[in-house]
């Protein structure tokens, strides 16, 4: 049988998605995908849109690469708009001329946003918010204006307010109705949002209708409103509503809708055969979808229509059902949500309103008559409560207890009042990005999976919008608990703590040895996992010299002997080389001790130089020689700053923006001997080229023309992870302060032997709850991490430097404490001018040949 | 008799760490358990590394056996008989010890 051609009409987020389902999909290799966009870029996150203006670049909102189309055998045409569609002959026809037959069709061809006719509309400095050329138009209008106008007050308005805000532009916002948001909120909550809005010095204008944009005196425009008034501006962004882009179906006698959209059955067919359409071009009910999550329900339903109908030849199974229109997010920092019926037009509806002005948050609950049923909500302010009213609404469920005490802060000691997660069924939507059930999350949870980061890999629930992080995590730990697993965080035998609670316990008592925090919280005599485990807890927070008599015996293989033990017990030796920066002096120091020694000796990824085979009595020796030579010891035996890797930046480099040399080694000097719950690795790249990979280290740092972008929680090795974009534009203050906080933070927070990235999919709110931390100092301890960190600073010491210079330390560098002799287990060849270990066969014929002598 | 072999001194031992003395030949591990005079000694060659590193483990209790583990791979082994904790089949040499004066001293008699 031949492949059997889908052809898909634009390549926005739902088309995408349904493109994704396809390829995915076990019956894959039974079609062939097409698809054309008029862009001239594959799909990207349009949601997250408004970050472009904070630093993130086209790269980082795409959803998908070429090499992935590519690799799924998906053929893409970009820059190539479908023109006509023939539904006779299947054949549609592109701008380019070309032909292309089809098995089936679908439109995702999306929406356009909507321009009110008026008069002046078309000049140059009016533009809309919909593509990244739209934004690449607004940053360059931007950079040649001073006021700027949004209009339309809905959701899309408002995020494309916070867009000319943070372009520096002095912003209004000209609304037609009375309130913001007006689809969403109600009057109290739309009153609140407009306060919020204007302290944050964004002007808003309600009820006022343009009639024309003539030329300004002040501004480079004067809009006239109808009621007489007016307002100057340099530039307007129109937001005013989407529109489905219906054209094409239009033109080729595809039924529409009385006011636009292509019409469709619950299988999201359109009128003509084997044509079908998704996402925001789709009119089903007489209603357009304008969110992602229906568009990618109606995706999933039009990948499993085909599927069974061609391949299974089945009854379909799936049928899109329309969906919930509900919402949360946070619009110019301002959290705001929406939940069903907020506009209280069900019959007989009861509310009940909490309003706090001063600390500024406003709740409305909709309930049923009864008031057993909860209809709908509008929060503003704080939506804490939205996971629970969502699932309350969606799932049908009796309010539990008195509906005022959902929206009503908690009193004292009083726990506020949830939904417990067993009360929702099986088949309640958690994730609705994803269309995750609890159900999903309940048998990932029966299939092993027992951490957040498990769970997300296993469903994707959470890794969408993060909205519904507490409540995957709360249905993870219900089951969890039900499947009788204990959920034992203890970290050993000696202390039922965490090593969160441990961290805790030694910094608010002051403790500075494993002796107080075993007594006073343990029992035993420690083992292999607390004791390195406290010990680093206790250099994080103290930073003594780890080889101190009572710290000592906390010390782990490596720490305990300042060296990283291999496989037959001798060690290998790391001088750090900060920024990975070297003189020729030093480099010939390094050799010449590698020569002396007869060290095997390797370039490491972290940009420095390896000496391996080195002998406890022989490292003592090595280390006098390159501290004489001005070296430092390179920590690459502890749980601690690693390596600061860098580019060699605007110095040298034709393309660099900043001084990424500088930056590292000030860097590296600045955290070297922090020791931390794993090791940490960093980089400085002097432009976006990247060359340093500082987008796959804990920390990373990249230069751009308007300062320092600064990147989290990356991860190369194992499990590869990108990490995150924390902040940009940053001077060398800000970064330095951000980077001691993340550090300290995370020190203070981490599980034992969590590297940066596992922490971070584990966070409960993740980057934005650790951005509030750091930036917005939401807990309040801000000065204290920088006071924490700023000790450690401040009392760094080379390690070898201090052990080379203490004769009863030295005492422990020999093998035997009783005779010189060297250990006689050691067996060496040599391979390629250097010598390593001897295999286990090598070692049968060396001693055999040492026999015969 | 028994001959002792003088390791070292008593306060040469940081107390909860190991050292590896040479006596009659052997690779010894010796540990001062705590900061008395309870002192273990087993053999220093962990037998799963194939290495002599024992000495260079951190010092512990499971339940309460007094343990070490190994530093390349971190099996655990009874200080007080040499059996491996991981392993029912596996144990390393074991070897008594005093202490006489402030001296360490270990013997080699058979024991394992």
């Amino acid at each position: 049988m031949s492949k059997k051609r889908i052809i898909v009409v634009g390549n926005g987020m739902v088309g995408h998605n349904f493109l994704a389902t396809m390829a995915e999909s076990e019956h894959a290799s039974e079609f062939e995908l097409i698809t054309f966009s008029e862009e001239p870029r594959l799909a990207y996150d349009r949601v997250q849109l408004s970050k472009y203006f904070s630093g993130a670049t086209a790269d980082d909102l795409a959803l998908t690469t070429e090499a992935e189309y590519d690799d799924s055998g998906i053929t893409y045409l970009k820059n190539e708009k479908v023109v006509s569609i023939d539904a006779d002959s299947k054949t549609i026809t592109t701008s380019s001329g070309r032909i292309e037959g089809y098995d089936k069709l679908i439109l995702a061809t999306g929406s356009y946003p909507f321009v009110p006719p008026i008069p002046g509309k078309d000049q140059e400095h009016c533009l809309v918010y919909r593509t990244i050329e739209d934004l690449e138009d607004i940053t360059a209008s931007a950079k040649v204006s001073k006021t700027g106008v949004v209009v339309g007050g809905g959701l899309l308005g408002l995020e494309a307010a916070n867009a000319l805000k943070a372009a520096g532009l002095e912003t209004h916002v000209v609304e037609f109705a009375p309130r913001l948001m007006a689809v969403q909120l109600d009057e109290g909550g739309g009153k609140l949002l407009r306060r919020k809005i204007e302290a944050l010095g964004v002007s808003v204008h309600t009820e006022k209708n343009t009639t024309e944009i003539v030329a300004g005196e002040e501004c480079r425009y004067r809009m006239n409103f109808a009621d007489g008034s007016f307002l100057e501006t340099d530039m307007i962004l129109f937001s005013a509503g989407i529109r489905p882009q219906d054209e094409l179906a239009r033109e080729f006698g595809i039924d529409i809708g009385p006011r636009g959209g292509i019409v469709v059955n619950d299988y999201c067919q359109t009128s003509a055969e084997d044509i079908y359409a998704i996402g925001e071009c789709a009119l089903w009910g007489g209603m357009i979808y304008g969110l992602v999550a229906p568009g990618y329900q109606m995706a999933k339903v039009v990948a499993n229509h085909i599927t069974d109908t061609l391949v299974k030849l089945e009854t379909p199974a799936l049928s899109f059902e329309g969906a919930d229109m509900s919402t949360k997010l946070k619009l110019l920092g301002v959290d705001v949500a929406s939940i069903g019926d907020a506009h209280a037009r069900t019959a007989g509806a009861q509310s009940f309103v909490f309003s706090d002005d001063i600390e500024e948050v406003y709740k409305r609950l909709i309930v049923s008559a009864d008031g057993k049923k909860l209809l709908g909500a509008v929060l503003v302010g704080d939506t804490e409560a939205y996971g629970t009213l969502l699932q309350l609404m969606l799932n049908d469920m009796d309010i539990p207890g008195n509906p005022a005490s959902l929206i009503l802060p908690a009193m004292g000691d009083e726990e506020p009042v949830g939904l417990g997660v067993s009360a929702l069924p099986d088949t309640a939507q958690i994730c609705s990005c994803f269309d995750v059930s609890k159900g999903d999350i309940a048998a990932a949870v029966q299939g092993g999976c027992c951490t957040m980061g498990d769970v997300k890999d296993a469903t994707k629930a959470a890794t969408g919008c993060g909205g519904c992080a507490a409540l995957t995590k709360q249905v993870m730990d219900a089951e969890l608990e039900s499947l009788g697993v204990e959920v034992n965080n203890d970290i050993c035998e000696h202390f039922a703590y965490t090593r969160v609670e441990l961290a805790d316990i030694i910094r608010v008592k002051g403790y500075s040895t494993f002796k107080e925090v075993v007594e006073g919280h343990g029992k035993g005599h420690g083992c292999e996992i607390c004791k390195p485990t406290i010990g680093s807890i206790l250099a994080s927070f103290n930073n003594e010299y780890v080889l101190k008599d009572d710290l000592m015996p906390l010390q782990d293989t490596n720490d305990i002997f300042l060296g990283n033990m291999q496989k037959d017990g001798t060690y290998s030796v790391v001088p750090r080389v900060p920024g990975g920066e070297i003189t020729p002096d030093k480099l010939i120091a390094i050799g010449e001790v590698a020569k002396e020694f007869d060290l095997y000796t390797k370039i490491t990824g972290g940009q420095r130089i390896d000496l391996f085979g080195a002998q406890l009595h022989e490292l003592p020796k090595i280390w006098e020689k390159l501290i004489a030579a001005g070296l430092e010891t390179g920590h690459a035996y502890g749980k601690s700053l690693r390596t600061v890797k860098s580019c060699v930046g605007s110095t040298w480099c034709r393309y660099g923006v900043l001084d990424s040399v500088s930056m590292a080694i000030a860097l590296e000097n600045r955290y070297k001997g922090l020791r931390s719950p794993h090791k940490i690795k960093f980089a400085v790249s002097g432009c976006t080229r990247e060359c340093a990979e500082a987008q796959s280290k804990d920390i990373g740092v990249i230069a751009t023309e308007t300062g320092w972008s600064l990147y989290v929680c990356g991860n190369g090795g194992m499990r590869p992870r990108h990490a995150d974009l924390f902040a940009t534009e940053l001077d060398d203050d800000t970064l330095i302060k951000y980077i001691d906080r993340v550090l300290m933070f995370y020190v203070r927070t981490a599980d034992k032997l969590q590297r940066t990235s596992v922490w971070m999919e584990n966070l409960e709110g993740g980057l934005d709850y650790l951005k509030e931390v750091v930036i917005d100092d939401k807990l309040g301890v801000c000065d204290e991490l920088e006071n924490d960190m700023t000790r450690v600073v401040s009392t760094y010491q080379c390690e070898w430097k201090t052990t080379v210079e203490s004769p009863e330390k030295l005492k422990r560098f020999s093998h035997f404490i009783n005779a010189a002799e060297e250990d006689n287990n050691l067996l060496y060849v040599r391979e390629r001018g250097q010598r390593r270990p001897a295999t286990e066969l090598e070692r049968i014929e060396l001693v055999e040949l040492n026999e015969k002598r | 008799m028994t001959d002792w072999t003088n390791v070292c001194a008593l306060s040469d031992l940081v107390p909860d760490t190991g050292v590896c003395a040479l006596v009659e030949g052997k690779q010894v591990a010796v540990f001062r358990y705590g900061d008395g005079e309870t002192i273990y000694a087993i053999s220093n060659y962990d037998p799963f590394g194939k290495a002599n590193v024992l000495s260079r483990g951190i010092v512990g209790s499971i339940g309460e056996r007094p343990v070490v583990a190994s530093p390349l791979y971190k099996q655990h082994f009874d200080l007080s008989n040499g059996e491996c904790l991981e392993d029912d089949n596996v144990s390393v040499e074991y070897f008594p010890v005093r202490v006489e004066n402030g001296v360490v001293q270990i013997t080699s008699a058979v024991t394992a």
